[in-house]
């Protein structure tokens, strides 16, 4: 790429040969994790597969104790702060650190509104007695199955939640770093990692939404 | 290749200085980002777990010296096998081969300086340290009565040991591996010299390769499962628990999941370090180089599939049994091509009987025993009757101790002198070799009668008419014991007293040769290019070579 | 019992086939031993530094030797696939016609119950050449039941039935061992098998204090929890009659249609809400914890035993 040929290598690791080595290892780094982090995750999709397949009546019924316009503004959300965070790369790459930071903070901005609605939510389903063990009540068949739903939904939005919570904190310290111009100089891997973290993060809602929330609204 | 292999590597003398051990400082260590030193702590911390397991393994065949027990309580028993179990398996086996050996000499291997990501490296190392504190806190706090295994409902709802504490050693110490999986895959795939093309790599980057995905890929199960455990001690919502509509088998397809590929991350390294032993000590290019390549590969991704055949007999359904018994069939055919080629690559060799490949003779002795028992538990009728037996304990012992230790044994031997600059005594190492491979075989090979007998595993009190065979095993296991304390004696020794090795005293070919011993901070001087394939060896002209400690 | 033994004694009809089947599997590895091992030594001992051993021309592979000792191991496989395969297909499929016994494992012993109603502890009694099958649970941990002179063991579950049977062909006494971990006592979760001649089985049968039998029992359970109350002809309330239940298709609310075993019975005694019969309403409380294990196992028998009868006009 014409922008990073003739740069300086001062942040070029000394393990590395130059610029493109160490932009592919860290890109490529990035994607193996993503890897982890889908098996990671998975553990708990089959959780939902097979207790889905063994209570569907009951997952149904359960699911339609969730707020689907909370989950829906959610999903919109999100997908609007990943097309934050992909100008944002952009900006990085062409070295225009203004927009970059501004980028970064609606990136962090649209992050934090997600997460006051899950909290929104959250404390909604206390009120409602959905919380497992903690206050749970279920007044239609099979309480310990709904249970088991709610037990996944909380397991699958929290851990979600600690990984927005994870990207909230890198955008806003990017952006913070971001002002020193470190990002602007030629330098923009790091941008890029965050926003495939981000991407990634994006993507597992947007499987979360119709297992947990669409289930039970046809 | 680089000048450097020619090197006189006979006239020895001083070794050289500065090296990566020329710093002394805690800090220097405790801080450093260099792939050989985090080998080494990695090397330390490993043996710590190691001792500690070991000393669980001897008081149990202590205990099973008399059908009666008498030395221990039930609960005593249950927890040293717990103990042995998690601690060998997760804080032992696993970060072997891969984390010491393969941290100090992988990056040599790809002719780089470094691994891709330094300070992650250390990181974890850091994990694995913290992962351990957990562990150890669980034993001090009163050990676990699981089993390594971890089966639901008995480690959620009626347990009454410190399961969670063992579990978030597991977890935190997984997350270790996947750094380190992580780690491996991304320098092999972008850090190799120039000219160092995927099928010149040495066999032992293939194979690390291989675990590493497998690392990346199984290991977050694990953590998964054991999370969901632990949640499930705290909270008990009961998704394991058939009382509130949950499902224990569940918990077993998860955790044979990961611990069946985690099998395989526990012997494909030692297939590795066995691969460059063989061709380094019969002077010989390895037979079929690119078939043993991809059996690696293939013993990775197959290696995925045949969970199953851990759960013949837990009411899982007969044609999920047929399916997982026909792959398990397949996945030992690419380890059966590795145990044929390197069988042939010693022909027309130069074969040279030092320490490391007297441990990798024995490793292929144990491991095809191993391998082929394998293939009795695979068989569903017979598996039926061998199934948590002892069988399986001797099956699985003959290759993760026969196999993977041995080969991690071999591996340290080996490049020993790469890693202090000195040789270790070649008679004692000899006399070690020895010891274990005969102690090795009279601990564990009585005990596939004995499970066909129908002892089952984890029983400390047992029917009188099975106690011959326990002494047989006891008897044995002292030998072991004694093969296992010589080496940690004479490397100790060695490390300040032994014979200065020079760069190269085994002249090998791989580019970690190629560098003073022990090796400079960043490795190389000068950045080698490779022209050739690896192993590229002459055993015409290496018939009467006479290496240096031999 | 108490001898030194090399192997294990045969003592029932399975017994024979797997034997057979580790003595061929044993016989291929001594093959593969022998493939592997006498190469190694004849090469070492040729090839050894120093000797003067023709080492010109060294072959670095050959992709048809490759392919040779790829195919043929992985033929041998699944030949030995496939035999284990057939065998345990048949250990699998309970026989018709068996001796039913109940099994109930729990921390940290076996409770037997036989048809007939006699009941032990850790010890099971049965007649030679005759297939007994055990309808097996648990009421906490996983266990497995062992029987390794039968060459037979099966996972007991908590929650689900899982099944083993065997044809005792020699009389005398076997262990019994639990060979799933199942917590403290582990290793003292044993107990033996007693196979006995047929008469002396009858004899046995007839000793110790009089039972009534299982499905008695299930009988009477089924008239004192107040099951009869609903689930008979003259009912005021609507409930399935279960006559003519049992092993036939029941179609469900939800549309599907399910077979009528006994994990469908338990899972309707214990969770009623789980699988409605259609045209029915959802009006049955559960019986979970006020039964215990061999009691539903009892209401079992009683609906099995009512399921050979045809249904009565409504």
């Amino acid at each position: 790429m014409n922008t990073t040929s003739n740069m300086s290598v001062g942040f070029v690791a000394e393990q590395f040969d130059d610029f493109q080595q160490q932009r592919g290892a860290a890109q490529f780094g990035m994607w193996i994790f993503l890897a982890t982090e889908v098996l990671f995750f998975g553990g708990l999709f089959l959780a939902y597969t097979v207790f889905r397949s063994l209570y569907p009546g009951d997952f149904v019924a359960a699911s339609h104790h969730t707020v689907v316009a909370i989950g829906g503004i959610n999903t919109a959300i999100l997908l609007f702060s990943s097309t934050l965070m992909a100008l944002a790369v952009r900006a990085a790459e062409l070295r225009n650190q203004k927009q970059l930071i501004r980028l970064l903070v609606g990136t962090a901005f649209f992050g934090i509104i997600f997460m006051i609605l899950k909290g929104v939510e959250y404390y909604k389903d206390w009120n409602d007695h959905l919380v497992p063990v903690l206050n749970f009540e279920w007044h239609q068949p099979n309480p310990g199955h709904a249970q088991i739903f709610f037990w996944l939904y909380f397991a699958m939005t929290g851990l979600h939640a600690i990984h927005v919570t994870v990207g909230i904190c890198i955008m806003l310290v990017f952006a913070v770093i971001a002002r020193t111009g470190k990002f602007t100089s030629g330098h923009f891997t790091p941008i890029e990692i965050a926003g495939l973290y981000w991407h990634f993060v994006d993507i597992v809602w947007i499987f979360l939404f119709p297992l947990l929330y669409l289930a039970g609204h046809r | 290749m680089i000048s450097a292999t020619e090197i006189d590597i006979q006239t020895g003398g001083e070794f050289a200085r500065p090296n990566y051990l020329s710093e002394h400082s805690v800090r220097s260590w405790l801080l450093t980002t260099d792939h050989k030193r985090i080998g080494i702590l990695y090397l330390f911390t490993i043996l710590f777990f190691f001792a500690i397991a070991s000393v669980a393994a001897a008081l149990m065949r202590i205990e099973l010296l008399y059908p009666t027990g008498g030395l221990m309580t039930s609960e005593t028993y249950n927890k040293l096998f717990t103990i042995h179990g998690t601690l060998m398996v997760w804080f032992f086996l696993i970060p072997s081969i891969p984390a010491v050996l393969g941290n100090f000499v992988l990056p040599m291997m790809l002719g780089a300086r470094d691994v891709a990501f330094p300070k992650l490296n250390l990181t974890s190392w850091y994990l694995f340290v913290l992962g351990g504190a957990f562990a150890t806190w669980s034993l001090i706090r009163g050990g676990v009565d699981t089993g390594w295994t971890f089966y639901t409902p008995y480690s959620t709802t009626y347990a009454n040991s410190h399961v969670i504490s063992m579990a978030a050693g597991v977890f935190v110490a997984g997350f270790a591996t996947i750094i380190t999986g992580i780690n491996f895959i991304v320098t092999t795939h972008k850090m190799r010299a120039p000219g160092l093309t995927w099928f010149r790599l040495p066999l032992f980057v293939w194979s690390l390769y291989a675990t590493s995905l497998m690392m990346v890929l199984a290991t977050p199960v694990l953590a998964m499962t054991l999370g969901l455990i632990s949640l499930e001690r705290i909270w008990g919502v009961g998704i394991f628990d058939p009382n509130l509509g949950g499902d224990p088998i569940l918990f077993q397809h998860m955790f044979w999941f990961y611990s069946h590929p985690a099998v395989y991350i526990m012997i494909l390294p030692g297939m590795g370090v066995v691969s460059e032993l063989i061709a380094c000590f019969s002077r010989k290019r390895v037979y079929g180089y690119g078939w043993v390549a991809c059996a690696s590969m293939a013993i990775a991704i197959l290696g995925f599939l045949v969970w199953g055949h851990h759960m013949f007999v837990s009411s899982q359904s007969v044609y999920a049994g047929m399916i997982f018994s026909a792959l398990s069939f397949l996945v030992a055919v690419p380890s059966g091509v590795k145990v044929f080629n390197w069988t042939a690559t010693l022909r027309k060799g130069s074969i040279h009987f030092a320490t490391p490949m007297l441990y990798a003779l024995g490793f292929i002795g144990l491991f095809v025993i191993g391998g082929l028992t394998g293939l009795f538990l695979a068989t569903l009728s017979v598996d039926v009757h061998v199934h948590d037996t002892y069988f399986i304990i001797a099956h699985f012992h003959y290759i993760m101790v026969g196999g993977m230790v041995t080969g991690f044994m071999g591996g340290l031997h080996y490049w020993w002198p790469k890693i202090t600059g000195r040789l270790y005594p070649e008679l004692w190492g000899k006399l070690a070799a020895l010891a274990t491979f005969l102690g090795f075989n009279l601990t564990f090979f009585p005990l596939f009668v004995l499970g066909y007998l129908g002892q089952p595993r984890r029983y400390h009190v047992y029917p009188p008419e099975f106690q011959v065979f326990h002494v047989l095993s006891t008897a044995g296991a002292s030998i072991l014991g004694v093969g296992y304390v010589m080496p940690l004696i004479y490397f100790i020794w060695s490390a300040k007293h032994g014979r200065v090795a020079g760069p190269n005293p085994w002249r090998a070919t791989g580019l970690e040769w190629q560098t003073s011993s022990p090796p400079p901070t960043h490795n190389f001087k000068v950045t080698p290019v490779v022209t050739s394939d690896p192993y590229n060896y002459s055993p015409e002209k290496d018939a009467d070579l006479d290496l240096a400690s031999i | 019992m108490d001898q030194f033994h090399l192997f294990p004694p045969q003592a029932s009809s399975t017994a024979y086939g797997v034997d057979t089947l580790f003595f061929v599997l044993t016989l291929i590895s001594l093959f593969f031993i022998a493939v592997v091992f006498l190469p190694i030594l004849f090469f070492c001992i040729k090839y050894r530094r120093g000797s003067s051993a023709d080492r010109s021309n060294p072959s670095n592979g050959s992709n048809a030797v490759e392919v040779g000792w790829t195919t043929l191991p992985m033929l041998m496989g699944l030949a030995l696939f496939s035999w284990g395969a057939v065998d345990y297909f048949r250990l699998e499929r309970r026989p018709g016609n068996a001796i039913d016994v109940e099994v109930v494992g729990k921390q940290w012993m076996w409770k037997v119950q036989h048809a007939e109603g006699k009941r032990e502890i850790n010890e099971l009694h049965v007649p030679i050449n005759r297939t007994v099958a055990l309808t097996m649970i648990s009421q906490d941990v996983i266990h497995s039941f062992f029987v390794p002179a039968f060459r037979v063991k099966q996972d007991v579950v908590p929650g689900k039935y899982t099944s083993e049977w065997f044809k005792p062909t020699r009389t005398g006494e076997y262990h019994i061992f639990c060979s799933q971990y199942c917590g403290t006592q582990h290793a003292r979760m044993i107990g033996r098998v007693v196979v006995m001649q047929p008469q002396a089985y009858e004899n046995w049968l007839k000793t110790g204090e009089q039972t009534e039998s299982i499905v008695r029992a299930g009988e009477r359970l089924f008239h004192d929890r107040g099951c009869s109350g609903c689930h008979a002809v003259n009912s005021q309330f609507h409930a399935p009659l279960l006559q003519g239940l049992y092993r036939n298709p029941v179609p469900l609310a939800n549309g599907t249609v399910v077979t009528a075993d006994d994990q469908y019975l338990r899972d309707s005694i214990l969770q009623p809400a789980k699988q409605i019969t259609a045209g029915y309403d959802n009006i049955m409380p559960s019986f979970s914890g006020h039964l215990s294990e061999q009691e539903i196992m009892q209401l079992i028998a009683y609906v099995k035993a009512i399921g050979q009868q045809e249904p009565p006009p409504r």
